[in-house]
């Protein structure tokens, strides 16, 4: 019976319940987007990581997992030396240059050795790089920039032919030859990483110990924990970030509903004296509002998970190479919990006000 | 003071704070009602009639004074003792109809039996008391699709669903035209006699008041007659 009156007073209402629910949707939607872009670029990170094909990779001394490279201070000179090393089947060195910082940067790479070491890039349309100012893109990047094959980029204040388009997933999105990009960014016979390829699976463990009793300082992971290192967990401010955004998600929840449960109340004032009069408790009257703030709650949830849908879908069709949304379910019924907290908390004031009516003066009340 | 007596009031004072203002609503009322009977209450506006309802229903606390509903004395009860007597032991009937908006007449009352801790639906007589009523085949229908005479009698069979000792009927015409007035208090009438309802009743109307057994005079917060 509580559940029907719940129900009618909700459905009474439509648009108070729609714009409630509405406003209540936002910031579930923006937790959901914020979440979904955090795993959808890890993701795609720890897959481009993949595509490079390499077993082990070599990174600047001092850097951390979570310092973006942006920089080249490896000597070339190393390439050789590793590649040279017993069971190191190849070795290319890459430079990562940023230019729109900080979500796209151009990698300048040899081609044959990446190639050899990936297995090669698969071409939608055009091939290879040729000639100097001359580069490759991955269809993403070519549909950001609505770019086609012969087409003339900008980037880094200097006109690219576009040679190529490729099939996304290796390492980068962009990519021009490691020595023109070298020269460029005044890093020559410099490189940003170096990745390594072994004879056979069984002797990765090994030439990572060689190389690390050699290479003092620089960090050199195995491929397969570099790329488990992509997650949430390695970046403490995306952490920080995302609960600060559930915080305000649940203030806004919480004020929605506190301003729209407070307006509710004084509506059905003489609703509440009636219950009243035929004999509701207090407990009653604090459920009712509660729990209608509950439903308002969960219809807000269900529309914010389907404005994340929205979300992805814009984003992906207007920045498809800058970002990389993804839909996380596992997060739908905490987003869903994020809603039902700020409500119950912006239920509360009003459900005490209706709770504690003199029901003789919310009789008379017009 | 047999227990045959359904109310007994003595000595009865409400004063209503109003800010720094007392407003003295009754001044020593003394009232005996016996099960079963259908007692008049007239008196001119301000005379403290509502209020002598609002204490019998248990809506607020008298002052000071007795006020004995079924052997139990409201002057000591708590909030909480109050609206467990609203539940199940006194119903009212107001002038304004007051059925909830959103609710169809079935589930208006449906809702007093559910607050009264009663989950079963009506028992099987109810839908004989529904027939009296003549609203059987407008049950479904939401209070602002129903004519006044409707909504009263709906009210009414809200009030009584939970069989209480009393039902405190308002000015229960006062919002009616002739003909439903005539058909609203005929149905209190049969409710006495043929199910044996104590009702008090407060009118303007002496022709409504000639419906019940007796009638009580008030004035300036007392019963004069
Ligand atoms: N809730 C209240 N607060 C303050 N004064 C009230 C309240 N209810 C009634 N009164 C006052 O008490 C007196 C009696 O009112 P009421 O019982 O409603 O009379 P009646 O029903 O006979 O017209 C009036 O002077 C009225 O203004
Ligand atoms: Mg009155």
């Amino acid at each position: 019976m509580i559940h029907k009156l719940v129900w009618e007073n909700v459905r009474h209402r439509p648009v108070r319940t729609f714009l409630s629910a509405l406003l209540i949707a936002i910031p579930v939607t923006l937790v959901l987007t914020l979440v979904g872009l955090s795993e959808g670029m890890l993701s795609e990170a720890r897959r481009r990581a993949n595509g490079v094909g390499a077993d082990i990779v070599i990174r600047p001394k001092g850097s951390s997992f979570a310092s973006s490279l942006s920089s080249a201070p490896i000597p070339a000179a190393l390439v050789d030396f590793v590649r040279k090393q017993p069971h190191v089947r190849l070795a290319t060195g890459t430079i990562i240059h940023s230019i729109s910082a900080p979500l796209t940067s151009a990698a300048g790479i040899q081609l044959e050795e990446f190639s050899a070491m990936s297995g090669g890039f698969r071409f939608v349309a055009g091939g290879p790089f040729r000639n100097p100012r001359e580069i490759l893109i991955d269809e993403n990047y070519a549909r950001e920039r609505n770019a086609k094959v012969g087409a003339v980029l900008n980037l880094m204040n200097l006109d690219w032919r576009v040679a190529g388009i490729v099939e996304p997933g290796k390492l980068n999105r962009v990519f021009v030859d490691l020595e023109e990009l070298q020269e460029l960014t005044g890093n020559r016979g410099k490189v940003t990483q170096i990745y390594v390829k072994v004879d056979a699976p069984e002797n990765v463990g090994a030439v990572i110990e060689a190389l690390k009793s050699q290479l003092e300082d620089y960090p050199i992971y195995a491929m397969s924990d570099f790329i488990s290192l992509f997650s949430v967990d390695s970046y403490p401010a995306l952490k920080s970030f995302i609960n600060v955004m559930i915080g305000i998600a649940v203030v806004i929840g919480f004020a929605v509903v506190c301003l729209s449960m407070y307006m509710a109340v004084l509506q059905r004032t003489r609703e509440i004296g009636i219950l009243k009069s035929l004999g509701a408790s207090k407990a009653f009257i604090l459920t009712l509002i509660l729990r209608e703030a509950l439903l308002l709650s969960l219809v807000g949830a269900v529309i914010g998970v389907g404005l994340s849908f929205g979300a992805k879908w814009a984003l992906e069709t207007f920045v498809p190479a800058s970002l990389s949304p993804a839909i996380v379910p596992g997060w739908w019924p905490r987003a869903a919990l994020i809603a039902m907290t700020g409500a119950t908390l912006g239920a509360l004031y009003p459900g005490w006000r209706a709770a504690s009516q003199d029901p003789i003066e919310a009789l008379a009340y017009e | 003071m047999s227990s045959s007596h359904v109310i007994r009031i003595e000595k009865l004072r409400k004063v209503y704070r109003v800010g720094k203002v007392q407003v003295e609503a009754l001044r020593g009322v003394d009232l005996l009602v016996e099960r079963g009977e259908f007692v008049s209450i007239v008196g001119p506006s301000g005379s403290g009639k509502s209020t002598l309802f609002h204490i019998v229903g248990g809506l607020t606390p008298p002052t000071s004074g007795t006020v004995i509903v079924e052997d139990r004395d409201l002057a000591r009860m708590s909030d909480a003792e109050r609206t467990r007597l609203r539940k199940t032991r006194v119903a009212f009937v107001f002038q304004k109809f007051n059925l909830l908006p959103t609710l169809s007449a079935a589930d208006n009352i449906a809702i007093a039996r559910h607050l009264s801790g009663n989950r079963n639906g009506a028992d099987p007589q109810f839908r004989d008391v529904l027939e009296m009523l003549g609203i059987a085949n407008r049950l479904h229908h939401r209070p602002s699709e129903l004519s006044g005479g409707e909504q009263q009698r709906v009210a009414i069979a809200r009030a009584i669903v939970n069989h209480p000792a009393i039902l405190l009927a308002d000015e229960p015409t006062g919002n009616l035209d002739t003909t439903n007035s005539q058909l609203v208090l005929s149905v209190l009438r049969d409710l006495n006699q043929r199910l044996g309802q104590t009702i008090l009743m407060i009118t303007h109307n002496p022709e409504a008041a000639a419906f019940g057994h007796r009638t009580v005079h008030m004035r300036d917060g007392r019963i004069v007659a």
